[in-house]
């Protein structure tokens, strides 16, 4: 038997540790904030005075007071595109057929799907090596604007894999069921209602993926991207430059008028990641639905 | 397209029933394309129900595709000719950088990249061919003379100014007053590393806190030069110091520790006078001029700031520079040099100096002045220039 006032004891302990547990937790959530927080006024203070149509529409130049992001503006964006058109077929693909082909239990596909878990873990850095040794060197593609996106593509390869995997997992087997006593194929039933019905989750997914890769500098670093590129890339296998090298660039010179730049380079990258991940809320909401 | 008709069926059967939904259900399949259709022209996309997404993409997947092939088969097509890659030094960058641009603004047709990849690093590329001109803060080396041997790269050695490299510390640092070539062997050698750690350990009034230094990186050619300039052996160094091939880096290192020691271009200390304090050195020969002196414009380019001013450089290869594109940037790189040089706060050669070399490039005389041996102490430009003469 315990007395009532050892429960009482008992019930305050339990209410403190909750306290506790609440304030701790909320530490959490405020570091975090904080940090980015700080980053981003940081970023801002330094920044925004330099943004101006002028900055966003000029070339490269070794003037801090000339010199714009047009090219590597540019630049990121066919390497975004290129990158989404590469790993999106190749991401999805390989998702179908993990989760609509392949026997979820039996051991193969027990391995490949730790490896890639274990992939999307994998220093970027690593994948720049591979892409040096494969695309640029092996393959001879130079530092070009194909390597660059083959080598992002490849880097975001397992976190597309994972989200397709995620979203037509979500799919309710009923509607498979109900496809094949209808009489569809195995590929009619994926095509015509699976992926349909999967395409928002995998939507959001690949935007994702896309917005890490906007921000990546060391792979396309490592592969010999770091170079002075004053014109935006004029074919696949031209040289190319993006936002994050150029920050890193003007990060490096020793007049500090390049590090306002480099401020201001990096309020536009926020804003384009930004831009990219409400594009993907706006759509996980537009065209989510429940199942019941 | 009964594909199609099972699409939309099943979408319009998922969606919430909208008017829209309903509106679609009611319509055959060849008509809510066409709507769609004229919905895209109109930036419609966002208001599209799940599913609709999938039809446009099936309606227009082989239109992509084909667009996809075209536009990869027109690039992979596109020719490279306008196209001139340097790549190397970070020490000539910002020449080669301000000659890139201001070549590109007189001629609008051709591209010009500039690499950092430091001058081993670009010696690598450019004795594979990858590079058409490549950055050099040292004269080539024996393996790296090899290399382009091994690939039939013959190459065109041309000197584009001079650089000294500067001995910097905090300026909080009020004991060091100058340093001689000797005491900088002693803290830099191989024996040091772990050893030599304070400051009285170089000279014993000076105070018994702890020194830290910060030099360039081992893809530098700056390693190679003060190496073999301090410590008489390229690469021969000590291993604990804050490298980095990024003078910056370095420049940061030593402004913000009282009793840091950099080593570093001298442009990097014109660029960072007010946080830096300059230490004259003495190299302890007198045909030089006698005792300790700080390099300044003037005394690297009268050869009197030794062992630490060198020539930098820039190598064409001899079978890029038959094309017009390179022909031209290496030509109005000579002949604007004077000017760019002395904006990216190096020295530059005298006037006759880059008539020589001009005319050297012009008739492609090949190899290197220095025999391809590397860092060579003490070049001055009349060495230089002899060496264009012969």
């Amino acid at each position: 038997m315990i007395s009532r006032t050892q429960l009482q004891r008992l019930l305050a302990r339990q209410r403190r540790n909750d306290r506790i547990f609440q304030i701790v937790a909320a530490i959490g959530v405020l570091i975090a904030l904080i940090t980015l927080g700080a980053l981003i006024v940081d970023a801002l203070i330094d920044g925004v005075p330099r943004l101006s149509w002028k900055f966003l529409t000029s070339y490269l130049s070794r003037f801090p007071a000339e010199a714009g992001i047009f090219a590597a503006l540019l630049g990121s964006m066919y390497v975004i595109a290129l990158t989404a058109l590469i790993s999106v077929p190749l991401g999805v693909g390989a998702a179908i057929y993990l989760e609509e082909y392949t026997n979820r239990s039996s051991r193969i596909s027990r391995i490949i799907e730790i490896n890639v878990a274990n992939l999307a873990g994998v220093p970027s850095i690593i994948y720049g090596i591979l892409g040096l040794g494969l695309f640029v060197r092996i393959m001879r593609l130079d530092k070009s604007l194909l390597a660059g996106a083959l080598t992002l593509a490849l880097l975001v390869l397992p976190i597309v894999i994972i989200s397709a995997r995620e979203a037509i997992r979500s799919v309710p087997p009923s509607i498979r069921e109900a496809a094949y006593a209808l009489g569809a194929s195995r590929w009619q039933a994926i095509s015509h209602h699976v992926l349909p019905m999967a395409f928002p989750g995998i939507l959001t997914g690949v935007i994702l993926a896309i917005s890490r890769a906007v921000g990546e500098t060391a792979p396309l670093i490592m592969i010999g991207a770091l170079m002075f590129v004053t014109h935006p890339p004029e074919g696949l296998l031209k040289p190319f430059t993006v936002l994050p090298i150029q920050i890193y660039n003007w990060v490096d010179r020793p007049q500090k008028e390049f590090l306002t730049n480099a401020a201001a380079g990096i309020v536009v990258l926020l804003a384009v990641t930004l831009l990219l991940n409400a594009l993907a809320i706006f759509l996980r909401n537009r065209y989510q639905t429940q199942y019941s | 397209m009964p594909g199609l008709q099972g699409v939309l069926v099943h979408a319009v059967q998922d969606a919430p029933p909208t008017d829209a939904s309903l509106g679609l259900y009611k319509m055959n399949c060849q008509t809510v394309l066409r709507i769609l259709g004229i919905k895209h022209l109109f930036g419609g996309i966002f208001r599209w129900k799940r599913g609709e997404w999938f039809i446009m993409f099936m309606k227009f997947r082989w239109f992509g595709t084909l667009a996809l092939l075209l536009s990869v088969f027109y690039s992979g097509c596109g020719d490279d000719s306008l196209l001139v890659e340097v790549d190397g030094s970070s020490t000539v960058y910002p020449i080669t950088e301000a000659v890139a641009e201001e070549f590109q603004k007189e001629n609008p047709t051709f591209r010009v990249t500039v690499g950092i990849s430091g001058t081993g690093g670009g010696f690598k590329q450019f004795g594979r061919g990858e590079t058409d001109v490549t950055n050099a803060s040292r004269p080539i080396k024996p393996s790296e003379v090899e290399l382009c041997k091994k690939n039939g790269i013959e190459y065109i050695e041309l000197p584009v100014a001079f650089d000294g490299l500067a001995i910097t510390v905090n300026p909080e640092n009020d004991w060091v007053d100058y340093m001689t070539v000797a005491e900088l062997k002693k803290l830099w050698e191989p024996e040091a590393q772990g050893k030599i750690l304070y400051w009285n350990q170089i000279r014993p009034d000076w105070p018994s806190k702890k020194i830290s230094l910060a030099g360039p990186g081992p893809d530098s050619g700056s390693y190679d030069y003060f190496t073999k300039a301090v410590c008489g052996e390229e690469g021969a160094s000590r291993g604990d110091f804050i490298a980095s091939e990024n003078d910056n880096v370095l420049v940061q290192a030593v402004a913000r520790d009282d009793y840091t020691l950099g080593v570093f271009g001298l442009a990097y200390y014109e660029a960072n006078r007010e946080i830096l304090k300059l230490v004259p050195i003495d190299d302890g020969k007198m045909d030089n001029g006698d005792g300790a002196i700080a390099p300044s414009l003037e005394t690297v380019k009268n050869a009197t700031y030794q062992p630490l001013s060198r020539p930098i450089f820039i190598y064409v290869s001899k079978q890029s520079a038959d094309r017009p594109e390179v022909e031209k940037f290496v030509e109005f790189y000579l002949q604007q040099a004077k000017t760019l040089t002395e904006e990216a706060e190096y020295i530059p050669l005298p006037e006759e100096t880059y008539q020589l070399i001009l005319r050297r490039f012009q008739n492609r005389v090949t190899g290197s002045v220095f025999g391809g041996k590397g860092s060579t102490l003490g070049v001055s430009i009349d060495d230089v220039l002899r060496g264009d003469i012969n």
